[in-house]
């Protein structure tokens, strides 16, 4: 494009702007195609949002049954489900049921031992080309810091695994593919992984998809940032003591300038 | 308290005059932040100094204790991170701090720059004060980028990435810098570590620099909303306890605002994509920089096209270049006597069409170049606002402020500070230098 053209255009572009500044509407479009999630109603929202302990653990156990066969938590130690609940002998217990590699021992061999509460969660893979061998090539992401990761967070979470679907007839899918609309570019190497009745919980809740979904998005939240409740609990004394001090010195100000203005 | 302000000297016990004989800190401090003679008319634009002295203190502390705790290696960094959000004592609290620091830290420094624009803070005999601030900006702008780099996020990798690959656009010897800057063939551990080494040391340069802006305030004084010398004592204030008490009920303000973020959003700012570790195999679908490069980024990516033998992107790095060097010579382009904006009824205006452009350009930063402006308007792209809001960013600076300085009927200067504010100059200029008489 020549400058004349250029300049032109410019100046076209220029009075439009003005407009859409004005307006402030401005879409983002053509971004994506992938649908944006839904919100959902958290308890952990805003400013006084708490942590559902039940539906973490719901959500834990979910985890332990059905996903944990592929993805990781890599930042998450047993000793960490305390938080949610459990007592030392029931975090005890949970660690016990799986095997860590440790050593090497007085021999120079490596062993087998149950992993304690200080081990973080054991690995499903033992490397990343052993899950993508198990996976059609495809790596099955850690999890601890999903919720963090994506700009929905949990919504996107929840989404995802209550939107998997029959592709549209438009849609072709790549080999091993399903389709989801949430997920970046409609497929995912990842098949429906929750059906009705997958996990059976204790607590009487029904274990339907979406409230196995919601229940992994709250475990996923929690294990992103598990400083929550603490970071909130703090920030309402910090803030409100900063907001007396402020109106203090305030006062302070005034009385100060009082023999001036 | 009147003692403080009526002496020249310091009274206070043996071992203060002692020390103070041999070393007059406390002759210094008296002077220059006790009685110093601050124009009596700063309205709150002039807490900004104050501010941004407590977010350089705010950063240095809580970095060195996360440095404490941080690994700088590739294989280890975005874990390390992790383990102050999750095992450390209260080291969410100093991360989050730190990282939304650098969000308030940039925030009040912009402010601070558009406050001297908009009252003519730079002009004589305050050019080298506003050079040093200038040249704060350039190392807060270096600081702020070796540290996103270091919790090895996809983000620190990618942004770094493209930021270092700038520099290959120089001819000649692009490459061979780019090279020496990763020290490998790739950005990878040797980066990382002298990413950390230099995020450690550029604060304390800044704060050497902070100290020489500080001293040049001193001795020039501080301009003030009137843009006009104080003439007398009747015009200013002793800086303590007036000027102390001001920028204490500031401060307390923008600590809440800052408390607020940290605790209740600590995330906002941030861009998610960086809770994924660096994969240098996967590149994000967008890298876009922290919100407080965005309009550098939309000035050099709206150079899109070749200029004779400058490829456009050797053009983008020279006009973005551009876009900060020429701050540095603000004070030479700007000819007009008057400072402040309030006396200069045209240049006011465009002051907040510059602000606007500004903003614009970081609008323009946070999208894809091919982005629509608008859906169904296939003729506006977003580098189509990056093309107008670069080119006004530059006609501001290059023929708007020159130009008003020579053709711009300027409103008639109070003849005193001490006139407007307390509404009739003869009665006040008694009563006002006055120290505060109440405890």
């Amino acid at each position: 494009m020549d400058i004349g053209k250029r300049l032109s255009r410019a100046a076209a572009i220029a009075v439009v702007t003005g407009l859409a500044l004005l307006g402030g509407t401005t879409t983002d479009v053509g971004a994506s195609e992938t649908e944006h999630p839904e919100a959902q109603d958290w308890k952990f929202t805003g400013p006084f949002g708490k942590f559902d302990i039940a539906a973490i653990q719901r959500g834990l156990q979910v985890y332990l049954e059905v996903c944990s066969a592929c993805h990781s938590l890599n930042q998450i130690a047993y000793r960490n489900l305390l938080d949610l609940g459990f007592n030392a002998d029931e975090v005890k217990a949970i660690a016990a049921e799986y095997e860590v590699t440790d050593g090497p021992d007085d021999n120079g061999d490596m062993f087998e031992r149950p992993a304690r509460p200080s081990d973080k969660f054991v690995l499903p893979f033992a490397n990343e080309k052993a899950a993508r061998a198990s996976n059609n090539g495809a790596f099955p992401t850690d999890l601890s810091l999903l919720a963090k990761a994506h700009p929905a967070g949990p919504d996107y979470i929840f989404a995802v695994l209550t939107g998997f679907d029959d592709p549209p007839d438009d849609v072709e899918l790549g080999d091993g593919m399903n389709y989801n609309p949430y997920f970046s570019g409609k497929q995912i190497a990842m098949a429906q992984p929750l059906f009705e009745g997958s996990v059976e919980y204790s607590d009487g809740t029904k274990a339907t998809v979406e409230n196995m979904a919601r229940d992994v998005a709250n475990f996923l939240h929690w294990t992103a940032e598990p400083e929550m409740e603490d970071r909130k609990r703090i920030g309402w004394k910090v803030v409100l003591f900063l907001l007396v001090l402020s109106a203090l010195l305030y006062a302070t100000k005034r009385k100060v300038w009082s023999s001036v203005h | 308290m009147s003692s403080h302000t009526q002496h020249s000297g310091y009274s206070v016990g043996g071992l203060v005059k002692w020390i103070d004989s041999r070393l007059p800190v406390f002759t210094y401090l008296q002077k220059e932040y006790g009685e110093f003679p601050a124009p009596r008319n700063f309205n709150y634009w002039w807490n900004f100094g104050a501010i941004l002295s407590f977010m350089l203190v705010l950063m240095i502390f809580t970095g060195i204790f996360l440095a404490m705790q941080y690994t700088p290696h590739v294989s280890m960094a975005f874990d390390s991170v992790e383990r102050i959000m999750r095992d450390v004592n209260y080291g969410w609290m100093l991360r989050y701090m730190h990282s939304n620091g650098a969000t308030f830290f940039f925030i009040a420094v912009y402010i601070h720059l558009f406050r001297g624009l908009y009252y003519g803070s730079y002009k004589n005999p305050r050019e080298l004060l506003w050079i040093f601030g200038v040249v704060i900006l350039v190392l807060m702008m270096a600081s702020a980028f070796t540290g996103y780099v270091l919790p090895w996020g996809q983000m620190s990798f990618w942004g770094a990435t493209v930021i270092t690959n700038l520099f290959s656009a120089i001819p000649l010897v692009g490459d061979w810098i780019v090279t020496w800057l990763w020290g490998g063939f790739a950005i990878d551990n040797p980066t990382l570590n002298r990413f950390f080494s230099l995020h450690f040391v550029l604060p304390f340069v800044i704060f050497a620099v902070v100290a020489l802006h500080v001293v040049a305030l001193h001795v020039t004084g501080s301009n003030n909303p009137l843009g006009i010398d104080p003439k007398g004592p009747q015009d200013t204030l002793p800086f303590h306890p007036y000027y102390t008490a001001k920028d204490s009920f500031g401060l307390a303000v923008w600590i809440t605002l800052f408390a607020a973020v940290v605790f209740f959003a600590p995330n906002f700012f941030g861009e998610p994509e960086n809770y994924l570790r660096a994969n240098p195999l996967q590149t994000p679908a967008e890298i876009v920089p922290e919100w407080y490069f965005l309009p550098y980024f939309a000035i050099l990516r709206s150079i899109d096209f070749d200029l004779w033998f400058i490829d456009a992107k050797l053009g983008g790095v020279i006009v973005m270049t551009g876009s900060i060097l020429v701050l540095f010579v603000v004070p030479w382009l700007d000819r007009s006597p008057v400072r402040s904006a309030r006396f200069r009824p045209v240049y006011k205006w465009f002051f907040w069409i510059f602000l606007l452009d500004c903003v614009l350009l970081g609008f323009v930063g946070g999208h894809r170049p091919d982005d629509l402006v608008f859906e169904g308007v296939k003729q506006l792209e977003f580098i189509d606002l990056g093309h107008v809001g670069t080119a006004w960013y530059f006609i501001h600076f290059l023929v708007i402020i020159p130009v008003l300085g020579m053709i711009e009927k300027t409103k008639p200067l109070p003849t005193s500070i001490a006139e407007p504010v307390l509404g009739g100059g003869q009665a006040a200029a008694g009563a006002a230098a006055k120290p505060m008489e109440k405890a």
